[in-house]
């Protein structure tokens, strides 16, 4: 949650309900918790209400997660019995080249993904606030359309633009550097930054908002005591613009992690984790073991892995924004 | 604080180009779609193909597949916005013992993705005979949403007023009335947003619908759009006319809707 919600999560709101507030005249009126009935179910109530949301999630969820655990620490192909081989299936996620390169693969969509969208987002928004320009809820809702539209079409959108004769190759051909020109999703070199850059495309425009959001927050005075002091752009930047918006960066970080780690749609589209497997990432090694060559057991751990790696990244990315928002 | 006209202009440019980079891919898969889809179709004259539609419509059975998206999507936005509501209520306004711990297994949901959950998932579904129905699909979704409902209409019920409550308390209101005739019709705007985000995730979904109905008896859109592609390999331009199609109803609410999307997606970032 961005630090501008934070207030509504003060104490003070929580478990008044369920008694008279302080300021309201008790003595005139009857209590209503003092029912017999209701005392006895008023303690059971909150449960009665967290019910039918916990057994859903606990069944759907909750369960499937520990079965996950469980099942990766079987060599289990799907048909027969398994045989529980203990901790090997992790091993093989550390000792195997291809499961090695799947993460690496993952590292490579993060700064596609995320950093290269928070720098660009952290310089435009930065421009844009400093001066008022009209039309900016129109901005907003054009850069922020890729996040709404499935990962499929976004696939298919970006295909016929990587396609040998579509618009990028075209494109470069029209301005002379034919030398650039390529198949974009089947070179062994190229095809990781070019699904990356689908990601670049679909982050940017969420961290940007995010990023204005936060900027529109600073107080103007700051600026102008800098500007007395004789400070320039970039000075401006750094001393006051980006530890300002700390809070928001963490949230970016965290949101475009998260979908660069969860990378399959976009795979399972464009590549299928091809050319060789230089764009195999580990959503997709999950899936490939576990439904086209039978290693369940470990399927199971490679997404174990990649949930461990998830909340890890998670904790340490707010950690770090909690440092300044003591 | 002064600006110069330099930077003003300079302003104006990077909001263009910036919005020309995020409409670019969408403008060439409309464009595509449009386009003649073959040599003959090129001939006659017209410069806007909308036929290819409908001929995507036909060819890729879209009207069969989106009806199994809708049913999908209404199945896991009711139940997931009307248990989240009541769960939400719960850890919003009430104490109770085991409050932090149920709530932070709630707020692990967020986080786990489907990769962690969809192996045991088909296994153990397909042993129950849910897989290849909709329940299939859509119950591992409403659990997903309930993770983030729950956390979503929790921070709604803690900001809202105790006076409000309280008053319909003494006068002897219960729990349920309290929820459903005071706090709810307030909360309008925070169930909305919630109604449009897991709506927008069940829509575009892949993964679980990929992997649950292995026959395809019950194929959503975006898997359709998986199948065409496959199936259609001699030209893009009925693959494009069925990628806008099956883009097209999440686009029209977001562009009525924006705002909601926007708060939504950026409130709900959790960090706790």
């Amino acid at each position: 949650m961005p630090s501008s919600s934070a207030g509504t999560d003060a104490p003070p709101a929580r478990g008044e309900i369920t008694r008279p507030a302080p300021g309201r005249a008790v003595g005139t009126v009857k209590p209503a918790r003092g029912g017999s009935t209701r005392g006895r179910w008023g303690k059971l109530a909150p449960y009665g209400f967290i019910l039918p949301a916990f057994l859903v999630y606990a069944a759907f969820l909750l369960y499937p997660l520990l079965r996950s655990v469980h099942l990766s620490l079987f060599d289990y192909d799907g048909l027969t019995v398994g045989t529980f081989v203990g901790l090997d299936n992790y091993a093989e996620v550390f000792s195997s080249k291809a499961l090695r390169a799947s993460f690496l693969h993952a590292l490579v969509l993060i700064f596609f993904y995320s950093v290269l969208p928070v720098m660009i987002g952290l310089v435009l928004a930065a421009i844009l606030s400093r001066t008022k320009v009209r039309g900016l809820p129109f901005f907003r809702t054009v850069v922020f359309l890729p996040q709404v539209i499935a990962m499929v079409v976004v696939a298919v959108a970006w295909r016929q633009i990587y396609a040998p004769q579509g618009s990028l190759n075209t494109l470069l051909r029209d301005v002379g550097l034919d030398s650039l020109t390529k198949t974009w999703l089947g070179d062994y070199t190229w095809t990781l930054p070019a699904v990356g850059f689908i990601g670049t495309w679909v982050s940017t425009g969420l961290v940007t908002v995010l990023l204005l959001a936060g900027m529109s927050r600073i107080p103007s005075d700051q600026y102008e005591a800098a500007r007395m002091d004789g400070a320039g752009a970039v000075r401006e930047f750094f001393s006051i613009t980006l530890p300002s918006v700390r809070g928001e960066i963490t949230v970016a970080l965290t949101l475009t992690i998260i979908a660069a780690l969860k990378t399959f749609d976009l795979i399972y589209m464009t590549t299928s984790g091809g050319p060789g497997n230089t764009t195999s990432v580990p959503s997709f090694e999950v899936y490939r073991r576990a439904f086209k060559t039978g290693e369940v057991g470990s399927a199971a751990a490679v997404g174990v892995t990649l949930t461990v790696l998830i909340f890890a990244i998670n904790f340490a990315i707010n950690r770090w924004g909690d440092r300044s928002n003591r | 604080m002064k600006t110069s006209n330099l930077e003003r202009a300079a302003n104006y440019v990077i909001l263009i180009a910036f919005a020309l980079f995020a409409l670019g891919p969408m403008f060439t898969i409309v464009k595509t779609a449009l386009g003649p889809e073959n040599a003959d179709a090129a001939q006659d004259g017209t410069s806007l193909h909308w036929g290819n539609f409908s001929a995507a419509w036909e060819q890729g059975e879209l009207g069969k597949h989106l009806t199994t998206s809708v049913s999908v999507s209404v199945i896991v936005v009711v139940v997931a916005v009307f248990f989240s509501i009541m769960s939400g209520y719960a850890f919003g306004t009430m104490r109770f013992k085991g409050e932090q711990v149920l709530f932070y297994l709630f707020l692990l949901g967020i986080m786990v993705p489907t990769e962690a959950i969809i192996v045991p998932l088909f296994f153990d579904l397909r042993s129950a005979g849910l897989t290849n129905t909709i329940w299939g699909v859509a119950l591992p979704q409403i659990a997903q949403s309930v993770a983030f409902g729950t956390f979503w209409m929790r921070t709604y019920f803690r900001s809202t007023n105790v006076a409000i409550t309280e008053a319909a308390r003494i006068d002897g209101a219960g729990n349920h009335r309290i929820l459903w005739s005071v706090l709810v019709p307030t909360a309008r705007p925070a169930i909305v947003t919630l109604v449009l985000l897991s709506f927008m995730w069940t829509w575009n979904e892949f993964l679980i619908p990929l992997v649950m109905s292995p026959r395809g008896e019950v194929r959503t859109a975006p898997l359709a759009l998986a199948i065409f592609q496959g199936q259609y390999v001699q030209g893009t331009t009925l693959l494009a006319a069925a990628a806008v199609i099956i883009a097209l109803p999440v686009v029209i609410v977001y562009l009525f809707l924006q705002r909601h999307f926007i708060r939504g997606m950026i409130e709900g970032a959790v960090r706790e």
